[in-house]
């Protein structure tokens, strides 16, 4: 391990920006989150205000927790790491404080068109082309740096969290720049450079990937480096890594088909989509049992710590909705869950379940470690974890009750063979769900506020020098 | 990252060791096997005939229905609303016949969607009176009590902008939808005539225009012809004030004649055969 005179060479002033403006990204998404799901509730909660209204206030909703959250946890904990990683301090720093800054501007910008209905209309990659330009050259600044640091590792051998870092900067390079393919009528407004199926099919190699890479490879890379650490135990199988990595970074790429079950697009690729759905299973669980049983030998952290809890139950979390996952890729499964709420639920079962919370944890880790100091107070951590996985779990069984009853309630016929049900009856139907769903994201909300607020009290009692130092053995 | 290291070396006869003490190596394996995936499953849909079958009737926007797809695009209504009915019983009885690749062929981007908050649109057309849209935009409760949709109220009070009318059908025009120079230089002719807001000068030009039945593909015209059959009359345009006001044209009567043909371009007609090929393709034989 590194001495300290390694680490202090370390720039944490960058990583530090990146969590602090992602923990406020997780505050303002989710508080976004809250307010759609009571729309879909109570739609007097539109207040007939275009701006707020449901269809254009989603997209910011899913912008600010994918790129705002995700991506600020992926540029943080993706330059912490690599530091830790290669014992090199980052290098082309400008390059990667651009990357942060555009970054920043981008989320910005966002904000700004979407309410106003400037949108692409491409799920995950609503932004114009213009605020696309200045994502790509965020994204291309710190591919950049990170490949340049860790070319400047100390050590021969490049550690499995930054190979899984590898892939998702190049894939996400190619979803994002085919994607965004696009030939712009003026700045308000652009023409997907694709038509029909071929729209569908390239919006769902991204749209997975973007899940696959950004929101998996991205966090596994994450999870890879701050589970060992955390529990301060090796990883636990080195074969496995290697295995799933490579089946995961190969296998990921075919599944986006799996949301075109039944329509209009060509069946072999759904069946291809199906088959490698199911495949994925296995890396996708290679990853989980990595993690989990790294964890051998020092469970008894549970117990008295909620940053491991966080870790853990994400891996658990990872685990289940990547059962899930393969499930509803197959085509009968799909039948039923394809439009409904269940979607909904399994996405954010992943979001809420498996990304938050290993970056919730990861998060916690670096702010001990970069600032030197506990937590300003353990109980709120505690608290943040309790609160945040009753609203997950409250958001994720509302909406599998209220997408199996759509399904269900869409297909019932009666012994004449008429339908069973109006669709207005399947509205009506999902009311009490919604509201529970809303409950739940308003949990999670909570949970980013006690975060940030125990953030902001561990900085100032830092500065001013009341806070307890971490021991040397925690340090390490 | 010695205890990491210990592991290293051969695995089943693959030099691992190598590829993960060189970034070149991991970086170009990696770059080509992320690419493989994508390649395989989107490219072949633009040279395989049966992708997207031709089908009779699938004719481009006018620019009022274009206009109104833009409006769809800018609420986020397919967040919402999806436009693909799929091959079952249930769809089939409640929305119609399912949703033919070719119908959503001229779509940049196409609005399938991923969600039904409410129901599927592919076979909107028709299926209720202007009138009923006009209420239903203005306060979706009062007709479907159920409903969580929002007030579309702005609707009928803006104006429709058709300041990029133009653009977007020359944009169009370069990615193959066959708009024609005659076409394009009459769109604000052809845009009030279908709103009704020119006393009905216009009209028959824009139905010469648009239910024409030779489509040729922008500047590949040679080879790119849409050809309907001698027999098959194609659906006809939709001319009238749709927000029941023949004064202006507002996003509304934009909306709601882009609503009004939604799935309305082929005909399904009884004992014509359509039925699945060997790729899970309808066409007509």
């Amino acid at each position: 391990m590194s001495s300290v005179a390694e680490k202090e060479q370390y720039n944490y002033d960058i990583v530090k920006f990146c969590v602090i403006v992602g923990i406020l990204m997780g505050v303002v998404g989710t508080a976004i989150g809250t307010w759609i799901a009571s729309e879909l509730a109570f739609p007097i909660m539109n207040f007939d205000i275009a701006e707020i209204s449901f269809g254009r206030l989603r997209p910011v909703h899913t912008n600010t927790v994918i790129f705002g959250f995700g991506g600020f946890l992926l540029y943080g904990a993706g330059l912490y790491m690599v530091q830790h990683c290669t014992h090199a301090r980052v290098r082309l720093e400008k390059l990667a404080w651009t990357a942060i800054a555009l970054w920043l501007v981008a989320m910005l910008c966002v904000w700004a068109t979407l309410p106003l209905g400037i949108t692409q209309a491409k799920e995950y990659h609503e932004a114009e082309w213009w605020i696309d330009l200045i994502m790509a050259a965020s994204w291309v600044c710190f591919t950049i740096s990170f490949l340049a640091t860790i070319a400047a590792r100390k050590m021969s051998h490049i550690y499995v969290g930054l190979w899984f870092f590898i892939s998702m900067l190049f894939m996400v390079t190619y979803i994002f720049v085919f994607n965004g393919l696009c030939i712009p009528v003026d700045m308000t407004f652009s023409y997907s450079a694709y038509s029909g199926i071929h729209d569908a099919m390239t919006q769902w190699w991204w749209g997975h990937n973007a899940v696959g890479f950004f929101l998996t490879a991205g966090f596994i890379g994450v999870m890879y480096y701050f589970v060992p650490k955390h529990a301060n135990r090796p990883i636990y199988s080195y074969r496995l890594s290697v295995l799933h990595f490579w089946s995961l970074t190969f296998l990921y790429v075919w599944v986006g088909a799996h949301h075109l079950h039944y329509t209009a697009t060509p069946d072999w690729t759904l069946s291809l989509g199906a088959g490698m759905s199911i495949a994925l299973i296995f890396p996708s669980w290679g990853g989980m049992i990595n993690g989990m049983m790294t964890m051998s030998g020092a469970w008894d952290k549970l117990r008295t710590d909620p940053v491991m809890r966080f870790m853990v139950v994400a891996l658990a979390f990872y685990g289940m909705s990547t059962f899930e996952g393969p499930l509803m890729g197959t085509k009968s499964v799909n039948a039923l869950s394809h439009y409904t709420d269940w979607t909904i639920g399994h996405v954010h079962s992943g979001a809420l379940g498996w990304n938050a919370m290993i970056a919730i944890g990861a998060m916690y880790h670096m702010i001990t470690r970069m600032w030197n100091t506990e937590m300003w107070s353990a109980k709120l951590v505690n608290m943040h974890f309790w609160v945040h996985l009753t609203g997950a779990v409250l958001y994720i069984t509302a909406m599998w009750g209220s997408g199996v009853l759509q399904g269900l309630m869409w297909r019932a016929f009666d012994e004449y063979g008429n339908l069973v049900y109006t669709f207005a009856d399947s509205v009506a139907a999902m009311h009490p769900f919604y509201a529970l769903r809303a409950t739940g994201g308003f949990l999670v909300f909570c949970g980013f506020c006690i975060m940030l607020y125990n953030t902001l009290k561990t900085i100032s009692a830092v500065k001013a020098g009341t806070n307890v130092t971490l021991t040397a053995e925690a340090r390490a | 990252m010695s205890e990491y290291k210990k592991g290293g070396g051969m695995i089943r006869g693959i030099p691992h060791d190598t590829i993960e003490q060189s970034l070149p190596i991991l970086a170009v394996f990696v770059a080509i096997l992320v690419a493989v995936g994508g390649i395989v499953e989107i490219v072949p849909s633009y040279y395989l005939d049966d992708a997207e079958p031709a089908v009779e009737g699938v004719r481009p926007y006018t620019p009022l229905e274009l206009e109104g797809y833009a409006i769809y695009r800018r609420e986020g209504c397919f967040l919402c609303h999806s436009q693909m009915i799929r091959p079952f019983r249930d769809e089939k009885e409640r929305y119609g016949h399912f949703s033919l690749a070719a119908e959503s062929g001229f779509d940049h981007n196409y609005q399938w969607g991923s969600k039904r908050t409410g129901p599927d649109l592919a076979r909107l057309g028709g299926k209720y009176t202007d009138a009923w849209h006009i209420q239903h935009m203005r306060a979706p409760r009062s007709v479907v009590p159920e409903s969580v949709m929002p007030n579309y109220l702005w609707l009928e009070e803006n104006k429709l902008d058709t300041s990029k009318t133009k653009r977007r059908m020359e944009v169009l025009a370069m990615m193959n939808v066959p708009y024609s120079p005659d076409d394009i230089a009459n769109w604000e002719v052809d845009l009030k005539a279908q709103a009704a807001v020119d006393d009905g000068e216009g009209e028959d030009a824009l139905r010469t225009r648009y239910e024409r039945k030779v489509w040729a593909m922008g500047e590949k015209q040679d080879e790119d012809v849409t050809t309907w059959t001698d027999s098959f009359e194609p659906t006809p345009i939709n001319v009238r004030a749709f927000d029941g006001d023949a004064s202006d044209v507002t996003e509304l009567d934009a909306l709601i004649a882009y609503l009004q043909m939604l799935g309305k371009s082929v005909h399904f007609e009884e004992g014509v055969d359509y039925y699945h090929d060997k790729f899970g393709q309808p066409y007509r034989k």
